[in-house]
């Protein structure tokens, strides 16, 4: 397997973290259960003739994948990959409202554009004028690790720049049809108590996380990314299973891990995975998590990417990310875990370079 | 006709999210395209479908356009001898 480094990250999330350098300086304790972004001013990135028409989640990413690419002084990646579980959402829901309202007359070609759930990849693209391979990944709440995998397998190809990211937005009818089935906590619940929430549901969040991955090691790399894995519909006790043959690949056990990061969400009901492996195989590592900074979304884990990549460079692990403390003296390989409501279950290894 | 072109205006910059601008900074013979407020051929889209769907007018030859979108003046004119609603 050819190496693949993180030589530049770039994210816009709930969180002021547009500022890479600054990592989580100003964190902000979330206290609504629908959290939008931290808007960077956008004008510093797009056209103002082009922004007109984005919706959220296009400039987001735009803006993140800009500042990931800069880092890593790269002008044109060889590819673009994108993951999204949503997509544009909210032009989706505007051109599906305005068929339903002008009884499916007087449709403007604006919303539609721009709703397709590759705008985001192909808005970066156009900025860019690269015309190189440009693929967006929708599978759920693993959509981001797709768009991972494939970029491992292009550098693995002799690919040597590859701009991959995760985008969300929030839609007021698709956060509507979630708040509808129960997926979003009843009562606002403040972030830093949303694991001892005792109830179903989670804060829900948006953001764009990108990373410029190059075959070669550069100045600003922050991690190796050693492999990722999906494993999309598995019993809850095949899990631990799945994870320590993942680790045995690598010719590592649950103990060499020196931090695992964790996608915990304070829903009673889905938080269960996480515990279960924070009461075995982990009890002896120390343990982070991230969603009550990002909120939950399909791609939140690309938060958490950004966030272990954070950590890897500074070899700090700030307080308020902790659920335990273990003495880490280095952190050499990370591992985070994510799940879905039971069901998109993905590890991700990383190796600090 | 005053009140049109107010009206043209908001919706104007409401349909095309021209968020730069405000009602009193477009001139009523301001260029729509090119120096003017910059449109382009997707609004001239967006355009078209407006007067269908709020003036009941159907441009069906699309040379007219141009003269039609010159300027917020020309825009009121048209729909003032041609709206069906």
């Amino acid at each position: 397997m050819a190496q693949c480094y993180i030589n530049g990250i770039g994210s816009v999330s709930t969180q002021d973290t547009s500022n890479y350098k600054a990592f989580l300086k100003n964190h902000q304790e979330l206290k609504e259960n629908i959290v939008h972004v931290h808007k960077p001013n956008y004008r510093d990135y797009i056209k103002p003739a082009s922004i007109r028409r984005m919706a959220n989640g296009v400039k987001n990413g735009v803006v993140a994948s800009a500042i990931a690419l800069k880092e890593a002084a790269i002008e044109t990646p060889e590819a673009i990959i994108t993951g999204t579980g949503m997509g544009c959402t909210i032009d989706s829901g505007k051109f599906l409202k305005n068929i339903v309202d002008n009884n499916e007359q007087y449709l403007t070609p604006t919303a539609f554009i721009q709703s397709t759930h590759n705008t985001v990849g192909g808005q970066i693209a156009l900025g860019l004028q690269c015309k190189a391979y440009n693929v967006t990944y929708v599978h759920n709440a693993t959509s981001f690790e797709t768009a991972l995998i494939d970029a491992l397998l292009m550098i693995n190809d002799n690919q040597t720049t590859i701009l991959v990211g995760g985008v969300d937005e929030i839609g007021d009818y698709s956060v509507s049809l979630h708040q509808l089935v129960g997926l979003v906590k009843e009562q606002d619940t403040m972030s830093n108590g949303i694991l001892q929430s005792n109830s179903k549901g989670t804060i829900y969040g948006e953001g764009a996380q990108f990373f410029a991955l190059e075959n070669k090691k550069k100045d600003t790399a922050y991690a190796e990314l050693v492999d990722v894995s999906i494993h999309d519909s598995i019993q809850d006790n095949e899990v631990q299973t799945r994870l320590l043959t993942f680790l045995k690949n690598h010719e590592l056990k649950a103990t060499d891990l020196d931090l695992v990061i964790l996608g915990n969400n304070g829903d009673e009901e889905y938080d269960k995975h996480y515990n279960k492996l924070q009461n075995s195989i982990f009890k002896d590592t120390q343990q982070i998590y991230y969603k009550h900074l990002s909120g939950e979304y399909h791609t939140a884990s690309s938060f958490g990417l950004w966030m272990a990549a954070q950590i890897c460079k500074t070899q700090k692990i700030p307080e308020f990310l902790k659920l335990n403390t273990k003495k880490v003296t280095a952190i050499k390989h990370l591992l985070l875990y994510n799940q879905y409501r039971g069901e998109n279950h993905s590890f991700t290894l990383l190796r600090s370079c | 006709m005053e009140n049109l072109k107010q009206e043209l205006k908001a919706k104007i910059i409401e349909n095309l999210n021209l968020e730069d601008f405000k009602v009193e900074d477009i001139d009523d013979n301001d260029s729509l395209f090119g120096d003017g407020l910059g449109l382009d051929s997707i609004d001239a889209l967006e355009l078209i479908v407006m007067l269908d769907k709020d003036y009941g007018i159907k441009i069906s030859d699309p040379k007219k356009g141009k003269t039609i979108f010159e300027s917020i003046q020309t825009m009121a004119q048209f729909i003032m001898d041609n709206k069906t609603k």
